[in-house]
């Protein structure tokens, strides 16, 4: 993946100066890319990443497999799509293997998953099944690994 | 019956022992350890763990029982490993099984190499500023000395003619350390020639401790005065895991020579050392495995800090040229009309930055600091905001 990205991945915020610094860029060159990636639709969004846990018992994460029946012509896409609308559905992906979607799916509760699944996505008629797998800790998420702060270890001043 | 004397031990000490000083690092060190609020740009190590693919290995050998002494030269898988690794990077190559030993860190092959070629008196041109070890063990080894200072209007590389003007018949060994720690030198290729054709000429040993050769910038490829004509037979090359993989903890480094010196190094590694651990030689195989996919993200993100850094501290008003390779910057600080203890004396107590004083690595450094940048990118910013505000207001 292009450099650039790779240090967007892993801090947002750093600035078009930063960024051109570290690169040997010039800051125009780097808005300039930037702006062609967010134009292609390559950078969909800058976003926080968040450790839930450190939030206090609030909310819940699902990932829900989903088997389905595509459709002639189109495939998986459409009802792809049309699930993916629903606010509660946070990714949503087109798997190999034994079921057909993986969604990550959040709710307030157990219960308002367990709604979602039975009111919205069972009723959908090329929905064949569905398997609701709760999340119940986080050790990795998107590239940054949690409660592992190895700094207090290392000697201050060495050779 | 008089009771006995209470024995004084500082007489008991090696006469040898008490003509060296204590590392200037160490000094340092101990003003640092103890406060927690410190951001530390004193270490001389990556700031990231040893990559797991290494760790796990290491693990693996464990749960199986792989816990005995190795022979004497290390596992002949990594010296094989080694070998091919040397090859391809060095374009040198070394016979496995009697031109390479496997040793506790490069620091121990270094003793080595000194204890098996100087009698007493016999001199070793080094340069400064350098790493604090060099006047040490030479002097342990009973040999003399002889340092060359480097300027930084060189950007700290050395110069031939310097060399050659410390030159005398006592001259045994040249030792050589580039990319340099601490100021980041890498010497151009045309003057490690004109050292090599001196090597020759004068018929010196070279002792070159290449272990940041991975660890160079703006593209540029590293070149092994081993490389040069005639100097295969006359080099110890020295190399380990430390910086490149991540592994200082592990104590792993190692020594490429002819034969016959190779065979006197290995004979005080026998009685003193028998062999390096076997769960970090392990480790090393895997991290070869590995080679540059191991290293090259954390080679590449250093160059990124490295950017960041030298323009902070230029901009700030320190004389800083842009090193091209390890993980250090050596400004220097004289525009505060500090000297470089007392920086980074103040800085620590005024900011609690903690960065080194350039006269630990030899007194030609004296007006500097070393800074290493192997220090998350986070932290090297609230450490540079801290510095220009505290150069602000010493700046003369």
């Amino acid at each position: 993946m292009e450099r650039l990205l790779e240090l967007l991945r892993g801090n947002a915020r750093l600035s078009v100066e930063e960024i051109a610094v570290s690169l040997g860029l010039t800051a125009l060159e780097v808005a300039k890319r930037m702006t062609e990636l967010e134009a292609a639709g390559v950078i969909l969004g800058y976003q926080a990443v968040v450790d839930g846990e450190k939030l206090g018992p609030r909310g819940v994460t699902a990932l829900i497999e989903v088997r389905i029946t595509p459709e002639a012509g189109g495939g998986f896409d459409r009802i792809a799509k049309r699930i993916a609308q629903y606010d509660q559905v946070r990714s949503c992906y087109l798997m190999s293997g034994g079921y057909d979607l993986a969604l990550m799916v959040e709710g307030t509760d157990l219960y308002d998953v367990a709604r979602f699944v039975a009111e919205k996505l069972s009723t959908l008629d090329v929905v064949l099944s569905t398997a609701t797998l709760f999340q119940l800790r986080v050790y990795k998420h998107d590239g940054f690994v949690l409660n592992t702060d190895l700094r207090e270890d290392r000697l201050p001043v060495s050779p | 019956m008089s009771l006995p004397h209470k024995m004084n031990l500082e007489n008991k000490l090696s006469r040898q022992l008490s003509g060296i000083p204590r590392s200037g690092i160490r000094d340092f060190f101990e003003l640092v350890i103890g406060r927690s609020d410190v951001i530390s740009l004193g270490v001389g190590e990556p700031d990231k763990a040893t990559p797991w693919p290494i760790r796990e290995a290491a693990i693996r050998s464990l749960e199986k029982g792989q816990t005995s002494y190795t022979s004497n030269l290390g596992l002949e898988s990594l010296r094989v490993g080694i070998s091919g690794y040397v090859e391809e990077h060095f374009g040198v190559s070394y016979d496995p099984k009697k031109e390479i030993l496997v040793t506790v860190g490069v620091s121990e092959a270094l003793d080595l190499a000194f204890r098996a070629v100087l009698d007493p008196g016999d001199e070793v041109i080094f340069h400064q500023p350098c790493y604090v070890s060099y006047g040490p063990t030479i002097t342990m080894a009973y040999g003399v000395g002889v340092p060359i200072n480097t300027r930084l209007e060189d950007n700290f590389t050395l110069r031939a003619e310097d060399v050659e003007k410390a030159i005398t018949p006592r001259t045994k060994v040249i030792a050589l350390n580039f990319p340099t720690n601490p100021t980041g030198a890498v010497e151009p290729p045309e003057e490690l020639e004109k050292i090599a054709a001196l090597c020759v000429k004068y018929d010196l040993l070279c002792f070159t401790d290449e272990i940041y050769s991975e660890l160079l910038y703006d593209q540029a490829k590293h070149v092994s005065i081993v490389s040069f004509p005639g100097m295969r037979e006359r080099t110890v090359l020295l190399h380990g895991f430390s910086k490149a993989f991540a592994m200082t903890g592990w104590r792993l480094g190692y020594a490429c020579a002819p034969p016959v010196l190779l065979e006197a190094m290995m004979k005080i590694h026998q009685y003193c050392m028998l062999c390096a651990p076997i769960t970090s030689q392990i480790a090393a195989i895997e991290a070869l495995k590995l080679g540059a996919t191991a290293y090259e993200p954390m080679r590449q993100s250093y160059e990124e800090r490295r950017n960041f850094v030298v323009k902070r501290l230029n901009e700030m008003g320190l004389n800083c040229f842009n090193p091209g390779g390890a993980f250090y910057v050596f400004p220097d600080v004289s525009c505060t009309g500090l000297t470089g203890r007392e920086f980074a004396l103040q800085l620590l107590e005024e900011h609690s930055v903690a960065v080194v004083p350039g006269e630990a690595f030899g007194p030609s450094g004296a007006t500097c600091v070393r800074c290493c940048y192997a220090t998350a990118p986070d932290l090297l910013v609230k450490a540079m905001d801290a510095m220009e505000i505290f150069v602000k207001k010493h700046r003369k």
